[in-house]
Formats: structure tokens, C-alpha cells, sequence
């Protein structure tokens, strides 16, 4: 479907181009350039300057950045809780997308809405009411305070804010792409007398397979990203409680902007992978959805 | 066979119960102790937080620079996703799989690397800070911020309209004498604007709340470039969480009201007839 489609007869005096259907070249060059000037200001300069600022001091400071025991700590707190996070949400996708697309029943538009919710909530509300619930001073902080079950302020705070923030996710892929395939082969599964994990593993699960890689990898790149939310419950202790986000904060803020950059080129390239691995996954699931429209 | 609701489909027990479960431990619970937090508080103490002159401007901010970043958004991500979706140019691709990067990149990164950019020093603050255009530690800069975190929303709604638009009638207005402006205007345009406007819901929606972009680059002075959200976090840094709570419901319950206003506006929008 390209504006410029060669004339069948060239010579004949028919118009390369479909004019009525197209605009100037001027005004197509400076759409262009406006498009990317925009682009070029929020998107690519900050992208360049993290690389810039990251190398400034050369590899060996950008190495020794990375490498360092806080930071290397930090790393190490952030997969651990992004191993914990991503699993769970990915079965959360999983149940919540199946019950609303497979079934019919009262309170469902209620219960999208709680689903979506948390999209919504600020980061520092979403970190802020696990405080209010297993803080020194929340619910069930006394009881907690009781037995010596440290919640915020430590890992299992931040797991529960990532949890918050990163839950609706899959859920959020997986929706359109299921409501779109429609329960026609399910279905035919269930005559046909397979059993209803049979029937996931063999039916659905290849048909979704790209929107859930997807919805995966956007998953770990927001919980090994998470600022906000973390940033309440984690108490900022050094190489204990500090993610990598938290870590590149303070080395910001103690004006190691080397250091900082060097740390946060680390999430970029997370997040350039999240984007390359987001470009196979569409292309291969749009292959699948021309071929069930065909 | 026992009848489901629904339809024949096996699993409904399970997925709707863990469904259930998940959304009461992880979201249900936190949320209502928010509200259970603020009713402590007496109703003088609630109004003395939250009609503080400090709250107020906080708020100001919030919803102004949101709305702003929202609007550029609209605007630039229209144009991004036509030129996208209609136009060939070399790089095309590595654009568009770009134009997600926000939705990827931690907001703490954007953060230090928008405000590296627009500081005095900076690739372009080196350029806009002679000529009297200051954006880091401003509200100016709170926009920049905004406008990178929602930038994606806009192309990603409009551009599936975009591509499946009928060419037919371009093609009939073409013909029938309206100019190229005019059709654009009069047939294009009014089938992508209710995907503009979802695209700006989304995006005020994720700009209201966010903490991680803005802190670095607002400067963060009371009254002037303070974030309701920075505002929160000072409250419960001070234990001060019956104030940080009175806050946070009263910007939940405002933010939340707004987005319903703009979705039943945006939803008359679309009921009216294209053309």
C-alpha cells in the first residue's frame, strides 16, 4: 500500500504518482522532517547522550562503574526481583486475560477496570499504600514489628510494589491480541474431547505465543526499571535495598555523572533489547494474524 | 455436560479465582487502606493538608504540565504516526520500532539524560539558555519529561486507524474536486480523532503520575516546580503519613475524575457521525 506505485504504462503520459492521493514533495519532505525533529529531540538525543555521558571517562571508567561491588549488588537485587515479579505476573496475565475473553459474567467490564487500575495509580501512591499496610506504623505493622518479619525496607517490599506496578502488563498484551483470535478453535477442541489443559497447551498457547513474549519482556524491562514505587518502600540502603534505578539516583545526586550514566547504559541496553526483541515478536505474530485473516 | 457461564470453555474456576485472589492481595487490600489511613485524620487536619497553598500549586503543576505534555503529544504524535504509516523513508523501521522506547527505557535513566540534555551545559540547553529559554529545573522542563514518557501513546492508537483507512474515499473526495487540505481535513482527520483522543487519555493519565523523569530535571522548588507525587514522597520521608495519604486520595480521586470526564467526552466525539 505504497503512495508511489509505477505506472503500469510508463511513457504513455499516465503520472508515475497518484497525485490526488498524495501530497506535494514539499509537503511530504517537511512533514518528514518535522516528524523527525521531534523525534530527534525526545527520543534520539536522549538516547545518544546516555552512551555519550556513559563512555566520557573512557571503557576502563565505564567498567569499573559497572563493575563495582554497590553497583554489582544492586544488579544482583534487581534480577532476583525480577525473577520473582515476572513469573507470577506472567500467570496473572494469563488468568486474568483468559477469564474475560473465554467467559461471560456480571462485573466483567468492573473487574477490566481493576485490572487496568494499577496503569493509572502513581508509582509513589502504588509504593506508598504497601507502606501503609506492613509499614512500622501500617496494619499489620505491630504484628509484624512482633515476630521480626521485615517487609519494608527490604526485599519482599519491593517485590510487592513491582508486583503493583507491573501487573496489568501481560494482562494489557494478551487482551486485544485474544479478543481479536475469538474461541472458535477452543471450541472445536472441546467437541473434539480434549481435556481444558490440553486444550491451553496445544490450542491457545501457540496462538497467543508472540503477544505473550512480548508481554513478558515488557514486563522485565518495568520491574528491573521501577523507580517510583521502589523508591518508597526500599529505604535506600547501600548495596542491600538499592536497584539499579536507586543506585543510578544516588551516584546522580553525589554529582558521579560518569558513573551514573555508566550504570544507567546498562537499562538502556535492557531496554533497546526489550525493543528489538518487541520487533521480532510483532512481525512474527502479525505473520500469524495475516494468516488467520487469509 | 454442567453448564458454564459463557460458553463450553474449560478453566473458568480456576482463572477467575486466581484472577480474584491476586487483584484482592495486590490491589484491592493496598488500595483500600489508603482510604481506611485517611479517615483517621479529622476533617480540619484533611482540609489544613490538602487546601495547603504548597498542595495547591503542587497540584496546579501536576495537571498543568501533564495536560501541556498530553497536548504536544496529540499533536507531534499524529504527525509521527502519518508520516509512519503513509510516507517511505530510509530508516523507517529502526524509527518506528523506536517511538517505544519510552514505554521501555526506566524513567530514572530518562530522567538524568533529558536533564543532562536541557542543563546550561547540556547539547541543547548550551544553545536555548542564551537566547532566555530555560527548561531544566523549571516547569518547562516538567513538560519535557512528560511529553518523553506519553510520546508513544498517540502513535501507537492512531497508527492501526491510520493503516486500515479506507483509500476509496480519499479517492471519491478526490474526485468529486476537494483538494488535497480539504481531504485531509474532511475525511481523514474526523476518523482519527477518536484514536487521538484515547492516545491523550493514556497519555495525561501516565503523566500524571510520574515521579522517576521529572524529579531530576523540575529542580524540585516548593510552590514553583515541586510534582504533587514529589510532594507525597517529602510527607512520607517526614512520617508524615496521614498527610502524605490525604494527598494522594485527593490527587487519585481528581486525577480519576478528570480521565472519566475526558473518556465521556472522547466518547461523544466518536458517536458523531465522521463528516
Amino acid at each position: 500500500m505504497t503512495t508511489a506505485s509505477p505506472s503500469p504504462h510508463p511513457g504513455i503520459g499516465v503520472p508515475r504518482r497518484i497525485d490526488h492521493l498524495s501530497e506535494p514533495r514539499w509537503v511530504r519532505a517537511g512533514l518528514i522532517g518535522a516528524a523527525m525533529g521531534f523525534l530527534v529531540l525526545f527520543l534520539f538525543l536522549p538516547l545518544l547522550v546516555v552512551f555519550a555521558e556513559a563512555f566520557s571517562k573512557g571503557l576502563a571508567a565505564w567498567a569499573a562503574a559497572v563493575t563495582d561491588p554497590v553497583a554489582l549488588a544492586a544488579v544482583r537485587l534487581t534480577l532476583l526481583t525480577a525473577a520473582l515479579v515476572v513469573p507470577v505476573n506472567l500467570l496473572f496475565g494469563l488468568a486474568a486475560a483468559w477469564t474475560i475473553v473465554k467467559f461471560e459474567f456480571r462485573g466483567k467490564s468492573l473487574l477490566t477496570t481493576l485490572i487496568d487500575l494499577p496503569f493509572s495509580v502513581s508509582p509513589v501512591i502504588s509504593g506508598m499504600m504497601f507502606v501503609l499496610v506492613f509499614g512500622a506504623h501500617g496494619l499489620l505493622g505491630p504484628w509484624l514489628l512482633a515476630r521480626d518479619i521485615k517487609i519494608i525496607f527490604a526485599l519482599p517490599g519491593i517485590v510487592l510494589a513491582t508486583l503493583f506496578v507491573t501487573s496489568s502488563i501481560v494482562a494489557r498484551e494478551l487482551l486485544p491480541l485474544m479478543e481479536a483470535q475469538g474461541n472458535d478453535e477452543e471450541e472445536a477442541a472441546v467437541t473434539l474431547g480434549a481435556g481444558g489443559w490440553q486444550i491451553f497447551l496445544r490450542v491457545s498457547l501457540p496462538k497467543i505465543k508472540w503477544g505473550l513474549v512480548y508481554g513478558v519482556i515488557l514486563c522485565n524491562a518495568r520491574a528491573m526499571g521501577e523507580f517510583g514505587a521502589v523508591s518508597v518502600v526500599s529505604g535506600h540502603i547501600r548495596g542491600v535495598t538499592n536497584t539499579i534505578p536507586l543506585h543510578v539516583e544516588i551516584l546522580y545526586n553525589e554529582y558521579q555523572f560518569a558513573a551514573s550514566f555508566a550504570v544507567a547504559s546498562l537499562l538502556t541496553l535492557l531496554a533497546l533489547a526489550t525493543l528489538v526483541i518487541k520487533g521480532i515478536a510483532g512481525r512474527r505474530a502479525g505473520g500469524a494474524a495475516r494468516r488467520v485473516a487469509a | 455436560m454442567r453448564s458454564r457461564p459463557g460458553g463450553v470453555l474449560p478453566g473458568f474456576g480456576l482463572a477467575m479465582g486466581f484472577t480474584l485472589l491476586y487483584l484482592t492481595l495486590i490491589v484491592f487490600i493496598p488500595l483500600s487502606t489508603l482510604v481506611l489511613k485517611t479517615a483517621t485524620l479529622s476533617w480540619g487536619q484533611f482540609w489544613e493538608t490538602v487546601a495547603s497553598p504548597r498542595t495547591l500549586a503542587a497540584c496546579r503543576l501536576s495537571f498543568g504540565a501533564a495536560f501541556a505534555a498530553a497536548a504536544i503529544n496529540a499533536v507531534f504524535g499524529l504527525l509521527v504516526a502519518w508520516v509512519l504509516e503513509r510516507y517511505r523513508f530510509p530508516g523507517r523501521l529502526i524509527v518506528d520500532g523506536l517511538v517505544d522506547l519510552p514505554f521501555a527505557l526506566p524513567t530514572a535513566v530518562a530522567g538524568i539524560a533529558l536533564t543532562t540534555l536541557y542543563a546550561g551545559n547540556g547539547w541543547l540547553g548550551r544553545f536555548l539558555e542564551p537566547r532566555g529559554i530555560k527548561v531544566a529545573y523549571t516547569p518547562l522542563g516538567v513538560v519535557v519529561a512528560l511529553t518523553f514518557v506519553g510520546l508513544p501513546f498517540v502513535v501507537r492508537t492512531v497508527q492501526p486507524v491510520l493503516a486500515e483507512l479506507d483509500r476509496a474515499t480519499e479517492e471519491a473526495a478526490a474526485t468529486l474536486g476537494a483538494g488535497r487540505g480539504q481531504v485531509f481535513v474532511r475525511v481523514i482527520l474526523p476518523e482519527l480523532v477518536p484514536a487521538t483522543a484515547t492516545g491523550f487519555t493514556l497519555a495525561f493519565a501516565r503523566a500524571l503520575g510520574e515521579y522517576g523523569s521529572v524529579i531530576f530535571i523540575a529542580g524540585n522548588m516548593p510552590m514553583r516546580s515541586e510534582i504533587t507525587p514529589l510532594l507525597i514522597m517529602i510527607k512520607l520521608e517526614q512520617y508524615d503519613y496521614a498527610g502524605a495519604t490525604a494527598i494522594a486520595l485527593v490527587f487519585l480521586a481528581a486525577s480519576a475524575s478528570l480521565l472519566l470526564l475526558i473518556n465521556l467526552i472522547s466518547r461523544r466525539a466518536r458517536a458523531v457521525p465522521a463528516g
